[in-house]
């Protein structure tokens, strides 16, 4: 047991850090590594800018979508380099945020349903980030229950027509193309009737609003579709398939190995190591230390459960179950952390200016920004469901709507 | 990376856990938690034959000599089997302590015994209510002869001698404490059975009257070795919760298949699923939380105080989680003495008090991190 490179990922880790310290943006380093959930915001440049000419710049030296192969964009590296990589670009990581779903995503998917041609057209410019991808899915009346989506795609001629809306689609407002999972025939059960697509964002009849989540912010957005024309050579895989197709999507989510989750703990930890109380320091009192101590373990046992994966990748074997409680954990955590940081306070733990709030306001940014990890990619509630159906082996919950026509779900009048 | 045992390391772990199920099946369990004996002697001397007592005591000490690594893969065997024998206390406890501070002479006098299952022994540490301190012992050693008295002593009434920690100071420091070996079969030594939560495991109250006593380190340094031995020991026991936390979600898990009510598997029923996934993310955190700890216990690393305060943390949540819930999952059934859960319960309970109880573990990791940090 040790947590040593062999020699060859010594040598890759080695190249990629020569490769990063001569190349990385620098001057943004130390504003990247302080960035915590809610808030990544570079002063004076445009973040997205930043994070674009980052990935072109890896792209063009072979360091980027490691994983994928070098036709499509790619290095044709091994899984164990990919996270040996993140591991080594560190914060500057945190820009590749906005291409976590066309990379994780989208890519994937084109990878394994798109014709070559297509692949070798569209694939390199993803993973050099010059185009961005986004991925409609859910919609107001399919969130967890994501076959249950109503967006029409009706055949006319070598074309689809597409009427629908989506939602809480990250990233729409700056996506260059998107994959679209739609309803091409209501008569079967859902499971059936529906096929992806994908599609540039550009086309005549996409309208993009974004929403204004309860943090503020606007990260997502809605996506309405009137009389959209998809070519059916952008049709991936079957007709009426598309929940297979849409299965390696999301089989393809993004591992969270060797990113790390966050889960609030180091700057809660440092907070109150500066704290002072009525009573003396923070981190001196009895009641905070067993909160502390408590989150300290979770926090290590995120850890040390994503080192036990990077082993499992390191042997060449699929890193096992164990990796899927990470989002589960973490989500809650930074939301009670939160919450305590604010305690901690009093009365002025509830001002949210950058001057007034304690730590910059990072604890109050946390605190908004949680309810949405909990529900984002998965609510914990289905994820606790995937832990005991796939990990535990726990039959599936009955469904009353799975052998039923699309069209005779009820639907309490909304649709 | 390779965060992992080693394929060997596995192979013990299997050994190990078709060993102890041959052995030591529920049904034996129940010979101790019914009161028709103290400890299973039988299993016991299986151990012995099986090289499992002194896996981690070197050859040269009639050990096994392999490493801290392979006794943490057979803590954990046996806490999933509940083992009700002497094995945390006399190879956590008493061998890490001689291990740790005995002379040559005394490893060659005791280790061999303890590999081969001729010695029980233990660590008599606390006096009555509370946590490790140095504050609470006032079992004072004099002259070579110890006066006082030690409860709980874990499987006190079955050892044959204990590491017993004196005062031999009033200068209020840890070094008035000094350590100590007696042989609990020699005179001035009376030794009382108690009853305890855990049936299978006990527990004895000790008064030492003039009894005699080798001292164990030099003198004045007691407290460091036992803080050193507790550390060990909070790993190797970390492995026997997550066993015994694993089992109980087993348990729970294979029930909840099982069990039809409302014309359904209670399986499928998500209170019921969201009840066992919260049981598996403890166990899994405190997994690798022990991994790590094991790491740490493995290299003699620097980290170990930290990683063994953390791995007891998670542990002993994890135990306590998946063993009050594996009841809760049963029901009915989970509350009577027929069923296992009740047993896993107790275990678990238990050993969440037996190296000091949550409170002190979470205090002691909050100041070794902050150790950490400034340094």
């Amino acid at each position: 047991m040790n947590f040593d490179d062999t020699p060859q990922e010594a040598a890759f880790r080695a190249e990629a850090k020569a490769w990063i310290a001569a190349n990385a943006p620098k001057q943004y380093e130390d504003e990247l590594s302080k960035a915590s959930l809610g808030r990544v915001q570079l002063k004076g440049a445009n973040i997205r800018e930043v994070a674009k000419a980052w990935q072109k710049k890896k792209a063009d030296a072979g360091w980027a979508c490691l994983h994928w192969p070098k036709d499509y964009g790619g290095r044709g590296s091994s899984p164990i380099e990919r996270v040996i990589w993140q591991q080594e670009e560190g914060a500057f990581g945190r820009l590749s945020a906005m291409f976590i779903i066309g990379h994780g995503m989208c890519g994937p998917t084109m990878m394994a349903f798109a014709g070559e041609e297509q692949k070798r057209s569209y694939l390199p410019p993803l993973a050099s980030g010059e185009k961005i991808w986004c991925q409609l899915f859910s919609e107001p009346a399919g969130g967890s229950d994501v076959a249950g989506l109503r967006t029409r795609a009706e055949k006319n001629g070598d074309e689809w027509i597409i009427n629908g809306q989506k939602i809480w689609t990250s990233g729409a407002h700056y996506s260059d193309y998107g994959i679209l999972l739609t309803r091409t025939d209501p008569n079967v059960p859902k499971h059936k009737g529906l096929t992806m697509f994908f599609l540039d964002m550009k086309s005549p009849g996409v309208e993009v609003r974004p929403i204004k989540q309860a943090s503020g912010a606007s990260d997502f957005n809605e996506v309405y579709f009137t009389d959209v024309r998809i070519p059916d050579a952008q049709r991936l895989g079957n007709v009426n398939d598309g929940w297979n197709v849409s299965l390696t999507t999301l089989m393809n989510e993004r591992m969270s190995i060797g990113a790390g989750v966050s889960t609030g703990f180091p700057e809660l930890f440092d907070f109150c190591n500066s704290l002072m109380l009525e009573d003396g320091p923070a981190i001196e009192n009895r009641a905070v230390r067993s909160k502390l101590a408590n989150w300290a373990v979770k926090a290590s046992g995120l850890k040390y459960t994503s080192m036990r994966a990077i082993s499992a990748l390191s042997k060449g074997d699929r890193p096992g179950p164990e990796n899927s409680i990470g989002k589960l954990v973490a989500g809650s955590m930074i939301q009670d952390v939160a919450m305590y940081a604010l305690d901690l306070q009093g009365a002025a733990g509830a001002l949210n200016g950058i001057e007034d709030a304690e730590a910059a306001g990072k604890f109050q940014a946390m605190l908004l920004r949680a309810p949405g990890t909990r529900v984002e990619g998965g609510t914990d509630e289905i994820m606790r469901n995937i832990i005991a159906e796939r990990v535990l082996g726990l039959p599936g919950d009955i469904r009353v709507d799975k052998d039923v026509p699309f069209n005779k779900i009820p639907t309490k009048g909304r649709n | 990376m390779n965060f992992d045992f080693s394929d060997e390391q596995k192979q013990m772990r299997d050994e190990a856990r078709k060993f102890l199920s041959e052995k030591c099946p529920p049904k034996a369990v129940r010979e101790v938690l019914d009161g028709k004996a103290a400890y299973d002697k039988a299993l016991w001397k299986g151990l012995a034959e099986m090289g499992f007592l002194g896996v981690a005591i070197p050859e040269q000490f009639g050990g096994a000599g392999a490493g801290h690594l392979e006794l943490c893969v057979i803590a954990e065997e046996m806490g999933r089997a509940l083992a009700p024998v002497p094995f945390s206390s006399t190879v956590y406890l008493a061998a890490e302590a001689i291990l740790i501070a005995g002379s040559d002479a005394q490893k060659q006098k005791w280790l061999p015994k303890i590999a081969s299952g001729e010695a029980i022994g233990t660590l008599a540490l606390f006096e009555g209510k509370g946590n490790p301190s140095p504050k609470a012992i006032k079992l004072a050693a004099n002259g070579g002869v110890l006066n006082g008295v030690k409860k709980p002593v874990p499987d006190g009434a079955i050892a044959d001698f204990a590491v017993v920690a004196a005062r031999t100071g009033s200068s209020g420091r840890e070094s008035d404490i000094s350590l100590f070996i007696v042989d609990l079969k020699s005179g001035g030594v009376d030794v009382k059975p108690l009853t305890n939560i855990d049936l299978t495991r006990g527990q004895a109250e000790i008064t030492f009257k003039d009894a005699k006593a080798e001292p164990l380190g030099a003198a004045g340094e007691g407290w460091g070795v036992i803080t050193q031995v507790l550390d060990r020991a909070a790993v190797l026991m970390a492995f026997e919760q997550v066993g015994g936390a694993d089992r109980a979600l087993e348990m729970g898990r294979d029930y909840a298949l099982d069990r039809i009510a409302f014309g359904r598997p209670i399986g499928s029923f998500q209170a019921v699923k969201h009840m066992l996934a919260d049981m598996y993310v403890s166990a899994t955190l405190a997994r690798s939380n022990c991994y790590y700890g094991a790491w740490a216990l493995s290299t003699n690393a620097g980290e170990l105080p930290e990683a063994a305060a953390a791995a007891r943390i998670s542990a002993t949540q994890a135990f306590q989680h998946c063993a009050k819930n594996n009841i809760q999952v049963h029901g009915g059934m989970g509350f009577t003495w027929e069923f296992d859960c009740h047993m896993y319960y107790r275990r678990a309970n238990a050993v969440a008090l037996g190296l000091g109880s949550l409170s002190y573990w979470e205090d002691a990791l909050i100041d070794r991190m902050r150790k950490k940090n400034a340094a």
